[in-house]
């Protein structure tokens, strides 16, 4: 009796360290915390290069949480601050006037599906530098792209070593064409270490900041490191 | 000489045994991710030659519930796996086992006959090929190598679903032999009686 007892107990104690409800807590949390070192120790500053085959722009994917498709809100401007000495509002046209990069990238979304485009815009290490920005561990991005009209917007934050990887940015350019309202018109973030759901659309602001703020699906239990 | 071996030893039989329910929470949870985009091949350029694809997997073959459950039981499990099946090759070749247990070239006193060899080389293959799929799946920008190696993402997802099927059939395969040679299950537990190696 008492060897089931241990037994029972055990096993209550497994589904408590493993519910798969709240997936950042308990067993599952710690291992997701260890896999985050991991995922911080894989990550290298190589710039994806692969010769890959475009996606019809069709065929690409464009997820959104508001109820339609979110149009550009008439006064739009990104907005740069957090810990910086510069606090920074910029128009697409200030941003088309800074350096710009091109990389061709795959997309790889937490669905499990693939596809690839080229993107171009403005390196976020661009944007630390033109507004001062101190050397934070975190950098968070947020969007006009909300769920209801009370609520706030879509939001994801990176360690900063992904934010200031070479390809990540902020993106303005899709396959050579302005960003269309299906893809995060007027601008995106974009890059090559994260899963999709890190890569902000419809943005307004970057945030350098020196804690973690989560994210709108991480928070609802998915992996907040995300990279690739 | 050394000591007479149990035909199952100690650590062949952990080893077994933990890799069932391991290999079940892989699997369940591998089937809820995959219900999440049934489907194969990149965006515009779909593999429709890949069995099983556009499968909604039932409830009861799925664990994790939703897919960032799901994932967080993968990418738990998975290194349960890796340091199990670890010590199971290392064992496995310290110890000659694998003399006895894998294809190799004939030799006398088996106590497995060719066809029993070759399953249990599959199934190695078959996990071996799950562990680099699924690290190329995992990170495929910071593992480019392996990935290219895998065919790319969309590669490596075939071989992780199509290998996780040949294991599935290796699992039946196996059960029914248990069943048809049920004499020796106990072994599996007890180890069986001291024999010569």
């Amino acid at each position: 009796m008492r060897r089931r007892d241990a037994f029972r107990a055990l096993a209550g104690l497994g589904l408590v360290a493993c519910d798969t409800r709240k997936p950042h807590k308990g067993a599952l949390g710690a291992v997701e915390r260890f896999n985050e070192n991991v995922e911080g120790v894989l990550l290298s500053d190589r710039a994806a290069s692969e010769d890959l085959e475009l996606t019809p722009l069709e065929a690409f994917p464009g997820y959104h949480v508001a109820p339609a498709i979110p149009q550009v809100p008439h006064d739009w401007y990104l907005t740069i601050s957090g810990m910086v000495s510069k606090p920074l509002k910029l128009s697409l046209d200030d941003l088309r006037r800074m350096p710009r990069i091109d990389a061709r990238i795959r997309h790889h979304c937490v669905e499990g599906w693939t596809a690839v485009a080229d993107w171009g815009g403005v390196a976020i290490s661009e944007l630390a530098k033109l507004a001062g920005a101190k050397e934070t561990a975190y950098v968070e991005f947020r969007s006009f792209d909300a769920p209801s009209f009370e609520s706030r917007g879509y939001w994801s934050s990176w360690d900063r070593a992904s934010a200031f990887h070479s390809q990540t940015m902020v993106a303005y350019q899709m396959n050579g064409q302005p960003l269309s309202a299906k893809h995060g018109a007027p601008c995106r973030l974009y890059g090559s270490v994260k899963l999709g759901y890190k890569l902000v659309k419809y943005l307004t602001e970057v945030n350098f900041i020196d804690r973690r703020t989560g994210g709108y699906w991480e928070n609802k239990g998915y992996e907040w490191f995300a990279g690739v | 000489m050394a000591k007479p071996r149990r035909p199952q030893p100690l650590l062949i039989r952990i080893t077994h045994w933990i890799n069932v329910p391991v290999l079940a929470i892989l699997a369940m949870s591998g089937l809820q991710i995959f219900l999440a985009y049934p489907f194969f091949g990149p965006r515009g350029a779909e593999y429709d030659w890949v069995p099983l694809s556009g499968w909604m997997p039932p409830e009861w073959i799925r664990a994790g519930g939703w897919l960032a459950g799901a994932r967080h039981l993968h990418f738990a499990f998975m290194w349960v796996l890796v340091i199990n099946a670890a010590i199971y090759v290392i064992y496995l070749a310290a110890s000659g086992e694998w003399r006895r247990r894998l294809l190799w070239r004939n030799q006398a006193r088996q106590r497995y006959n060719r066809l029993q060899r070759a399953a249990y080389t599959g199934a190695l293959v078959l996990g071996i090929a799950e562990v680099l799929s699924g690290l190329a799946m995992w990170k495929p920008v910071q593992l480019h190598r392996l990935t290219w190696l895998m065919g790319g993402f969309d590669g490596a997802r075939v071989i992780h679903f199509l290998a996780m099927l040949g294991l599935f059939g290796f699992v039946i395969g196996h059960v029914i032999m248990v069943i048809v040679h049920w004499r020796k299950f106990p072994e599996m537990i007890t180890g069986g009686k001291r024999e010569d190696a």
